[in-house]
């Protein structure tokens, strides 16, 4: 694996694998020290155009746990805001010769388009509405940490899916993983044609019980031009996943950050069912098994550790 | 009126002559071997093969798949003159034209500043004047500065040499304003030219909607944005009696949409670009910025309702939408990415290799299509008899080659078709008796 831009060009072994590295990285971070020295001397670097906090910050911790140097690159503030391109921004970084480049753009594709213009192992961390990859393994991991298997699993992913670059890396590595999903939403925030990605499409949740897992995703103001739905107010009386829609056998899961009685019931982000802070927590171990498998078994590497492989420790 | 007239660079016609060379013009049904002699601007003389003795005129023996047929018309491309010359410009873009086999086109307004009157027609006619290699004819603007809400001095404009108007790249979207612009066509005359699109539906697309739109997390731009514009027009059009040409077609709703005008009566007419008659939104799967045009690649179905409609008469001509951008411009992601491809040195090739080569489309209509549009603006059909303006091309029809291999004549290069396998090459084009484009003196072919 060179780079990760889409989940589509993990097959259920690669998804597999990293979730396995991610497990005893995460056996690691129960530890009194937490760093390993794997990517000692290596660069990552953090280039994000859109705002970002936990994903960004997810990113850091988990370099720094594996001993690399981390460079933050925000565009606000920037040569970005002095009308700098893209491309020249990708070059202009590149002289600093970074072994990995975390990119967060409003664009789809453009992780894909940097991945052409430079060395560096490049990880997508959001292109616009198109993907999330790491969002989707860790949300993977989550689950195979709950439940042991997606096989057979029915999972609702509820909201903005129009937005929404996590519902679609999710989809596929739902997907990929065994498990049937389904998309339910007020119909403005469904895409056209979006079953042809293998998906049911509900526009209420009335079969909402047959769900083993519902997938809440933000209602994205920040996204929105123009109001998808007549009021948050009607979205939430008919869209919201509250203790009256929720069966006690079901499991609750949100990207962050969660608007509270909007898409989700204050009572259920607090009750044991939802996984919020589980995905946050998994966040970390599954980017350091990212850059753990883009970095250090990369040919290139000047300091790579003789063992390559999974990390026992 | 000879304002009206097409403009370039004044050029020596020479004395040529086409020895033994098929001759195809679809307009007379002529598809034999003759004798071509050109001389003074004009076609001087048709006669049986090996009759002509071509004394002091360069003599071009034709090979087995060469055929002579007119030069083809444009009547929509972008040359970027005034303000935008480092996408395109007059010489650049007509070379594009000449290399393309074509003998004539019509270039659109929304330049910088945007030609929206006399003034700023004049001197850009001017331009074309000293600098176009292939006569160009213009279009100004419907509407002052391409905004929507005040006629451009329509008369003046017509008085000084303007074919028609058009605020393409963008939609009239109020139809009262368009109202008045048909109502003021009867007083000033030409074309009114519409490019289609409800910005409303529109708004933030950058590729067709559909399941690879959806999947691909980019917003799509649904058909009927383009299609209930078309509807909306003809209906206008209808009702004032007004001339209409709808530019770049893309979906069968559209189409279907000018059958029904036409057949109510309506003065409509309408075009289609060869990367709509040749790609879909498949294309788009890459995110290739080169295949991000407006209106976007459609659905194989949209396609097919093109090919269909260019047999049957309903889409009445082939336009290019030849539409250059700088590298670094399109060397973005996608959805920042301008819209538009380059077309004139591609369209007739591309096609042939795409549509006839397959037997989609007979190579005669083809040729058709491809000058059809010069009549729909009121310029001459082109025709190969004695007599005639010598606007002819000679193409190697069995030529294969890959689309950039050669370089390009245009200054940009966001061609659609970079990589894609050609066949046929125009080898020769003549422009008022003169060669404008000459692989054989080059010694390429």
């Amino acid at each position: 694996m060179r780079h990760l831009i889409s989940v589509d060009e993990l097959d259920r072994a690669a998804i597999e694998r990293i979730v396995r590295q991610a497990t005893h990285f995460a056996d690691i971070s129960d530890r009194e020290i937490k760093k390993v020295p794997a990517l000692r001397g290596r660069m990552v670097l953090n280039l994000f155009y859109e705002a970002s906090t936990r994903t960004r910050s997810s990113f850091e911790l988990a370099a720094k746990r594996l001993s690399a140097d981390v460079v933050n690159f925000a565009a606000s503030g920037s040569s970005v805001e002095k009308g700098e391109s893209l491309k020249d921004t990708v070059l202009t970084l590149s002289a600093h010769r970074p072994d990995a480049i975390v990119i967060r753009t409003p664009w789809a594709g453009a992780a894909a388009l940097v991945s052409r213009w430079c060395d560096a192992a490049i990880v997508n961390a959001g292109d616009g509405k198109h993907e999330h990859p790491t969002q989707a393994l860790l949300d993977v991991y989550t689950l195979v940490s709950r439940l042991g298997s997606l096989d057979g699993c029915s999972i609702w992913i509820v909201g903005d899916v129009a937005h929404s670059r996590v519902a679609r890396s999710d989809i596929v590595a739902f997907q990929r993983m065994g498990a049937k999903v389904t998309l339910a939403g007020p119909p403005t925030l469904i895409p056209r044609e979006i079953e042809a990605m293998g998906c049911a499409v509900r526009y209420d949740l009335d079969e909402i019980g047959d769900a083993d897992v519902i997938y809440t995703l933000r209602m994205q103001h920040e996204r929105m031009t123009e109001p998808w739905v007549p009021s948050l107010r009607e979205y939430a009386t008919r869209y919201q996943i509250n203790e009256s829609r929720l069966r006690s056998s079901q499991i609750v899961m949100h990207p962050g950050p969660v608007n509270r009685g909007v898409e989700l019931s204050g009572e259920v982000v607090d009750s044991p069912q939802a996984l919020i802070a589980e995905q946050v927590k998994a966040g970390v171990v599954v980017r350091m098994a990212v850059l753990y498998e883009l970095l250090a078994s990369s040919p290139t590497a000047a300091s790579a550790p003789a063992q390559l492989g999974e990390v026992h420790v | 009126m000879s304002r009206t007239e097409l403009v370039c660079r004044p050029s020596t016609p020479e004395r040529l002559l086409f020895s033994e060379v098929r001759v195809l013009d679809p307009r007379s049904g002529l598809d034999e071997l003759r004798d071509v002699l050109v001389d003074g601007g004009v076609i001087v003389e048709l006669a049986a093969p090996g009759s002509l003795d071509g004394e002091g005129a360069r003599t071009i023996v034709a090979a087995d798949e060469l055929v002579l047929t007119s030069a083809f018309f444009d009547p929509h491309v972008h040359l970027r003159s005034p303000g935008q010359e480092h996408k395109e410009d007059l010489e650049s873009g007509t070379r594009a034209a000449a290399a393309g086999g074509y003998g004539g086109v019509i270039a659109m307004p929304n330049t910088e500043p945007v030609i929206d009157s006399a003034p700023l027609l004049r001197s850009l006619r001017d331009a074309a004047h000293r600098q176009a290699i292939v006569p160009v004819g213009f279009l100004p603007a419907i509407t002052v500065g391409l905004q929507g809400d005040q006629l451009t001095e329509m008369v003046a404009l017509r008085e000084e040499g303007a074919l028609g108007f058009t605020d393409d790249g963008r939609p009239v979207t109020s139809a009262g304003m368009l109202r008045k612009a048909l109502q003021y066509q009867r007083t000033a005359g030409g074309v009114i030219a519409l490019h289609e699109e409800d910005p409303t539906l529109s708004a933030g697309g950058s590729m067709h909607e559909g399941a690879l739109a959806s999947s691909l997390g980019v917003t799509g731009v649904p058909t009927i944005s383009e299609s209930t514009m078309v509807a909306r027009d003809a209906e206008l059009a209808a009702y004032e009696e007004g001339r209409v040409h709808f530019q770049h077609l893309s979906c069968v709703a559209s189409v279907n949409a000018v059958a029904n005008a036409k057949a109510n009566g309506a003065r409509v007419s309408c075009e289609a670009t060869p990367h709509h008659l040749l790609l879909t939104d498949a294309a788009v799967a890459t995110l290739d910025t080169r295949m991000k045009m407006n209106p976007p690649l459609a659905g194989e179905a949209d396609r097919q309702a093109l090919i269909e409609g260019l047999r049957s008469g309903t889409i009445d001509c082939i336009a290019t939408d030849h539409a250059p951008h700088a590298r670094d411009e399109k060397e973005v992601p996608f959805e920042q990415a301008p819209m538009g491809t380059t077309g004139l040195e591609t369209a007739f090739a591309a096609l042939n290799a795409g549509l006839v080569e397959p037997g989609h489309l007979r190579l005669e209509l083809l040729l058709e299509r491809l000058t059809d549009g010069a009549g729909l603006y009121g310029l001459p059909a082109p025709r190969i008899a004695a007599g005639e303006s010598a606007d002819l091309v000679l193409i190697d029809l069995g030529a294969s080659w890959i689309a950039g291999e050669h370089g390009w004549a245009s200054r940009s290069e966001n061609c659609c078709f970079a990589g894609q396998r050609m066949l046929g090459r125009p080898l020769v084009t003549v422009s008022r008796g003169a060669v404008v484009h000459d692989l054989l003196r080059e010694g390429v072919a």
